[in-house]
C-alpha cells in the first residue's frame, strides 16, 4: 500500500442534541478497499456523506490526495459515488447517463464516446447503451451506476450500501464483479454496509463504527478473531459470550475462571486485561468440539457440559443449542458443517463442550 | 356500484350541455348556422376571444414562472417546514377568488394602500390609476391561479429523487448545471400540467376580468353572462360556448400529444418516460439546457464564496423570493382585516379607527345572514351528496377489475374539464325548463356535479395508500364484509373521507358560477350576495365578509390538516 489516499481527523457532525459523528480519524490508502460497517444510526452513511460533501461537519477536516477538501462542493472532489438505489438519471439513455461525468469534464466528444463503450464492456453491458434506466432490471441498473462511476476514473469510489436492494444470488455475483473491477482498476473504495458477511467478503480493512465512533478499525480476520470489545464480537458472526474473572496472565494467555467454577486458558489481545478483571469469554459456536459426555482431559483450552435444547439444520450448518448446567448462564451455540451420515442426537441428552486455547479469546467488559 | 355517478353526469352535465350545444345550431325552423355566422361575422367575437387566450396566456406564463421556486422549496424541505409554507398557499388557494379579487379592487384603488403608500413616500403626487386595465387583470388572475400551478408542480416535484441531484454533484456538475440538466428536465411534466391547469382554469374566468379589466379586457364567459342574462339569446350563448369548448378540448389534446394526460393522474415522469420528440428537438434541448446551465454557473462564480455551503437547495435567494412571493399571495387577504375594522366607510388606507359596525350590518341584514345559513345547508348537502356517489366510484376504480377504467376516469373528470361557465348556462337552461330554478335542492345537484371528481380523486388516493390485507386480515377472523367495513375499512379510511367531504363542501361553499344562474332571485347564496353586492357598490361590509370567510377557510384548513395528522399516527 502506498501514501493514504483520503485523511480524516478530527471530523465531527451534530443534528441538534443527536451526535451523529463523534471526532474520528481515518486513513485510507491509495488502493484500499476500506467498509464502513455498523449497525443503522451507526453514523456510517454520515461519514459517506461528508467525505463526499454532500454534508458539511461541524469540526474536522477531510484530506482527498493531500488536498483539503473539508468544505468544499462535491463537484470539487476527485470521488464518484454509488448511490443506494442506484440515482441513474431516469430522463437520460444509459449512455447519457455515463457519458454525464465526461461532458461535467469537457471531455471531447470522441473521447467520450470510447470511454463510454470501453466503461459499458467492464460491466457486459454495451448493448444497453440506447435504454433508459427503467427499461433495466436491478442488477443491471446497479451495473450502470457502476460504470457511470468508474468511466471518469476518480481516485476514490464511495459505496453507499449499492447491493442492498438486491436478492442474494445477485448480490453473491455483483460482490465478485466489484471486486474485479476494484482489481482491475485499482481505485479506493470506501464502501458502506451493513451487512456483516458482505464486509468480510471485501475489504482490506473493515471500520466497525457503533454510535457514531469506530469499534474497531482493521482487517477482516483481526475483527472477527480478536474483537476488542463486546460489540464487535457480537455484530461480527455468531458468539457465545460467558461471563468470567481473570486469575493470571502469561503473554498473550490468560488463565480465567468462568462463573460456575470452571478455570479455562484464553488469548487476550488487550492490555488492560490482568488478574482479577472481569472479562466476557468469546466462543465462536463452530470451534467447539462436541462429545458424548465429558471431555476427556487432553484439550488444552476448557471444557464444559450441558443439556442439548434444540437443533437446527440451516443448510450447510447444523446448530446445536445448549443450556449449560451452572444457572443464570445463556444459552449456548455449537455449530458444524451439516453432513447426512453424521451422527444423530437428541434433545434432551447431556454434551460435553471442548475448545482450543487458540479458539477462545478474553474480551475486557 | 358506479351507476349513481353515471346517472348524474348524464343527467346533469351531459344532457344541459348537449342541449346547449344543440341550441346552438337548432332554432324554431330546425337546422341552422345563423349563430356561428354572426360570431364570425365582425371582429369582435373574435377579438375577444383573442384577448381571452392573450390574458390566459399571460397568466399561465407568470403563475407558472412564480409557482416553481415556491413548490421547488417546499418539496426540498423536511415535513415539519413544509407544512408551515403549504399552509399559506393552501390558505390562498382555498380562500374565494371573490375575497382576494375584492382585495386587489381596494388594494389597486384611488385611495387604496399602493397609491397611499406611493403618496406618502413622495414618489408620485397624484394618485395612479392601477385598476380596470391590462395589469391590472393579470395581476389579480396570477394571484388567484399561481396556488393551483403551486400544487400541481408539487405533485410532480415531490416525487422527484432527492438523490439525483446529489449524484449529479457528486459526478462533477456545478450547481446551475444540477438545475438546469436533471432537476428542470425532471420537473418538466409538473410544469406542462400546472401550466395546463391554469390555462383551462383562466380561460373559464370571469370575475376577475368582471372587477379589475375595462371594456378592452372583456373575457368569452363574460359575453357568454351577458347573451343569457341581458340578450337572452340562447342559441348565441350556446355557439360562444362550442368556440370555448372547442378551444379547450384542442389544449388538452395539445398537451396529451406532448406530455401524455396520464401524467396528470399523479403519474411520475420517470415511470412513463419521456414522450420522445425528435432526435433534433432533443438535440437543441440539450444544448439550450447545456448553456441555461453553464451562464447560471458563471453568474453564481461572481459571488464570493462562502466557507460553509447551504444545505441542499436551500440558498439564501431563493428563500427570499419565495417569502416574498408568498407575502404577494397573502397579504392582499390579510389587508381585508384592518379595514374591516375601520369607522369609515371609504375603505382608504390607512383606516381611520376601530369599530365593529361592518360586522353589525352583516348580522342585522337578513339578505347575508340567508345566504350565509343557505351556503351552508347546500355546501352540507353537496358534501354528503357527493360522498354518497364519489366514494363508491372510487371504490370501483381503484379495486375493481373492470374493463374501461380509464374510460370511465376520463368522463367521470369530465365536470374539471368542461368550462364551469358551460356546465352552468346548461344546467340553468335544464332547470328553467322543469321549475329548479331557485330551489336549494337543484344548487345542491348543480354542486354535486362539479364537486364530485375532487372527492373520486381524494378517495382513489386515499383507497391506493390501504393495504387491503388488513381487509383480508379481519376476512380470516370471521369479519363478514359488512362488520368488516364497519370495523375495520371505514374507521382507517374516516380521515380521508373527511377530508374528500371538506373538499366537496368548499367547492360548493365556494361556487359563483352555477349560483349566478340557478339560485335564483330571492334567496342566493353567499358567493352570490357577495357578487352583487361587489358588482354594485364597493364597502367596507364585503371586507367584513371577506374578513369572515378568511377565518372560516383558514380554522377549515387546520382542522383539515389535524385530521390528517391524527389519521398519519393512529
Amino acid at each position: 500500500m502506498s501514501a493514504s489516499n483520503l485523511q480524516i481527523t478530527g471530523l465531527c457532525k451534530r443534528y441538534g442534541d443527536f451526535v451523529a459523528l463523534a471526532p474520528i480519524d481515518l486513513d485510507v490508502a491509495q488502493g484500499e478497499f476500506l467498509t464502513l460497517l455498523g449497525p443503522s444510526g451507526s453514523g456510517k452513511t454520515t461519514l459517506l456523506s461528508l467525505i463526499a460533501g454532500l454534508a458539511q461537519p461541524d469540526d474536522g477536516q477531510v484530506r482527498i490526495n493531500g488536498v483539503d477538501v473539508t468544505y468544499g462542493a462535491p463537484y470539487e472532489r476527485d470521488i464518484g459515488m454509488v448511490f443506494q438505489n442506484y440515482a441513474l438519471f431516469p430522463h437520460m439513455t444509459v449512455a447519457e447517463n455515463v457519458s454525464f461525468p465526461l461532458q461535467m469534464r469537457k471531455t471531447d466528444a470522441k473521447a467520450t464516446r470510447d470511454k463510454v463503450m470501453q466503461a459499458l464492456e467492464m460491466v457486459h453491458l454495451p448493448h444497453l447503451a440506447g435504454r433508459y434506466p427503467r427499461e433495466l432490471s436491478g442488477g443491471q441498473q446497479q451495473r450502470i451506476a457502476l460504470a457511470r462511476c468508474m468511466v471518469y476514473r476518480p481516485s476514490i469510489i464511495l459505496m453507499d450500501e449499492p447491493l442492498g436492494a438486491l436478492d442474494k444470488k445477485l448480490r453473491d455475483q455483483m460482490q465478485l464483479e466489484i471486486k474485479r473491477i476494484h482489481r482491475d482498476l485499482g481505485t479506493t473504495i470506501v464502501y458502506v454496509t451493513h451487512d456483516q458477511e458482505e464486509a468480510m467478503t471485501m475489504s482490506d480493512r473493515i471500520c466497525l463504527m457503533n454510535a457514531g465512533s469506530i469499534a474497531q478499525l482493521g482487517t477482516p480476520a483481526d475483527l472477527y478473531f480478536r474483537p476488542k470489545s463486546v460489540f464487535v464480537a457480537d455484530f461480527l458472526g455468531e458468539s457465545n459470550l460467558l461471563d468470567a474473572v481473570v486469575t493470571g496472565r502469561t503473554g498473550d494467555q490468560v488463565q480465567i475462571s468462568v462463573q460456575g467454577g470452571a478455570n479455562v486458558h484464553a488469548m487476550a489481545y488487550d492490555a488492560v486485561i490482568r488478574d482479577g478483571k472481569t472479562v466476557k469469554l468469546m466462543l465462536r459456536p463452530q470451534n467447539l468440539q462436541i462429545h458424548d459426555g465429558p471431555p476427556d482431559g487432553s484439550i488444552n483450552g476448557g471444557t464444559l457440559s450441558a443439556k442439548l435444547t434444540d437443533i437446527m439444520v440451516t443448510g450447510s450448518m447444523t446448530k446445536l443449542y445448549l443450556q449449560s448446567h451452572i444457572s443464570d448462564t445463556p444459552p449456548l451455540v455449537a455449530a458444524f458443517p451439516t453432513n447426512r451420515l453424521g451422527r444423530q442426537y437428541e434433545i434432551g441428552q447431556t454434551l460435553g463442550l471442548s475448545w482450543l486455547t487458540a479458539d477462545a479469546v478474553a474480551i475486557a467488559g | 356500484m358506479s351507476a349513481p355517478i353515471i346517472v348524474l353526469l348524464l343527467v346533469m352535465l351531459v344532457y344541459p350541455v348537449g342541449q346547449l350545444l344543440l341550441l346552438s345550431v337548432h332554432n324554431s325552423s330546425g337546422f341552422t348556422l345563423v349563430e356561428y355566422k354572426r360570431l364570425f361575422a365582425s371582429s369582435v367575437y373574435v377579438d375577444v376571444l383573442l384577448i381571452t387566450l392573450k390574458v390566459s396566456l399571460w397568466t399561465t406564463f407568470f403563475s407558472v414562472l412564480t409557482g416553481y421556486p415556491i413548490a421547488y422549496l417546499i418539496s426540498s424541505l423536511t415535513r415539519e417546514r413544509k407544512n408551515r409554507l403549504l399552509f399559506w398557499v393552501l390558505l390562498s388557494f382555498w380562500t374565494s377568488f371573490l375575497v382576494r379579487t375584492f382585495a386587489w379592487v381596494v388594494l389597486l384603488g384611488r385611495n387604496g394602500v399602493i397609491n397611499q403608500v406611493l403618496l406618502g413616500l413622495g414618489i408620485i403626487d397624484r394618485p395612479l390609476s392601477l385598476l380596470y386595465n391590462f395589469s391590472a387583470v393579470i395581476v389579480g388572475m396570477v394571484h388567484a391561479l399561481m396556488p393551483l400551478a403551486v400544487l400541481t408542480m408539487l405533485s410532480v416535484m415531490e416525487n422527484i429523487d432527492r438523490r439525483l441531484p446529489s449524484a449529479a454533484a457528486t459526478l462533477g456538475a456545478r450547481p446551475g448545471t444540477v438545475f438546469w440538466k436533471v432537476y428542470f428536465p425532471l420537473s418538466l411534466p409538473g410544469v406542462a400540467a400546472g401550466a395546463l391547469m391554469v390555462f383551462v382554469t383562466a380561460i373559464g374566468f370571469f370575475i376577475t376580468p368582471t372587477l379589475l379589466g375595462g371594456r378592452h379586457q372583456t373575457m368569452i364567459t363574460q359575453l357568454i353572462i351577458d347573451q343569457v342574462m341581458q340578450a337572452l339569446n340562447w342559441g348565441f350563448a350556446g355557439a360562444i360556448s362550442v368556440l370555448l369548448l372547442a378551444v379547450v378540448l384542442l389544449v388538452f389534446l395539445i398537451y396529451d400529444r406532448m406530455v401524455g394526460l396520464s401524467t396528470m393522474a399523479g403519474g411520475s415522469s420517470a415511470a412513463r418516460g419521456p414522450k420522445q420528440g425528435g432526435r433534433w428537438s432533443r438535440k437543441l434541448g440539450d444544448v439550450i439546457l447545456t448553456t441555461l446551465g453553464n451562464a447560471t454557473d458563471a453568474v453564481i462564480a461572481l459571488f464570493p464564496k462562502r466557507r460553509k455551503r447551504a444545505a441542499n437547495g436551500e440558498s439564501l435567494t431563493l428563500r427570499v423570493v419565495v417569502i416574498l412571493l408568498l407575502v404577494f399571495l397573502s397579504a392582499p387577504a390579510f389587508l381585508m382585516i384592518p379595514l374591516s375594522f375601520d369607522s369609515a366607510s371609504g375603505l382608504a388606507w390607512p383606516p381611520h379607527g376601530f369599530s365593529l359596525q361592518w360586522y353589525r350590518q352583516i348580522v342585522d341584514s337578513p339578505l347575508w345572514m340567508q345566504a350565509i345559513t343557505r351556503s351552508m345547508l347546500v355546501g352540507i348537502g353537496t358534501g354528503i351528496l357527493s360522498m354518497l356517489i364519489g366514494t363508491p366510484a372510487a371504490f370501483l376504480l381503484v379495486r375493481g377489475g373492470m374493463k374501461g377504467k380509464a374510460a370511465m376516469l376520463a368522463f367521470i373528470l369530465a365536470p374539471i374539464v368542461v368550462p364551469r361557465m358551460i356546465i352552468a348556462v346548461g344546467v340553468f337552461y335544464f332547470f328553467a325548463k322543469i321549475g329548479l330554478i331557485g330551489s336549494s335542492f337543484g344548487l345542491v345537484l348543480g354542486h354535486t356535479v362539479v364537486a364530485v371528481p375532487y372527492v373520486v380523486i381524494t378517495m382513489m388516493a386515499v383507497l391506493r395508500n390501504y393495504d387491503t390485507r388488513l381487509d383480508l386480515a379481519a376476512h380470516s377472523m370471521g369479519a363478514r364484509p359488512w362488520a368488516t367495513l364497519r370495523r375495520v375499512t371505514f374507521p382507517i379510511l374516516s380521515a380521508g373521507l373527511m377530508s374528500s367531504f371538506l373538499f366537496a363542501f368548499a367547492t360548493s361553499f365556494d361556487e359563483l358560477t352555477i349560483a349566478l344562474f340557478s339560485s335564483g332571485g330571492l334567496s342566493t347564496t353567499l358567493p352570490k350576495q357577495f357578487w352583487d353586492e361587489i358588482t354594485m357598490q364597493i364597502s367596507p361590509v364585503i371586507a367584513a365578509v371577506s374578513t369572515c370567510l378568511f377565518a372560516f377557510i383558514a380554522v377549515l384548513i387546520w382542522v383539515a390538516d389535524r385530521l390528517r395528522r391524527r389519521s398519519l399516527t393512529s
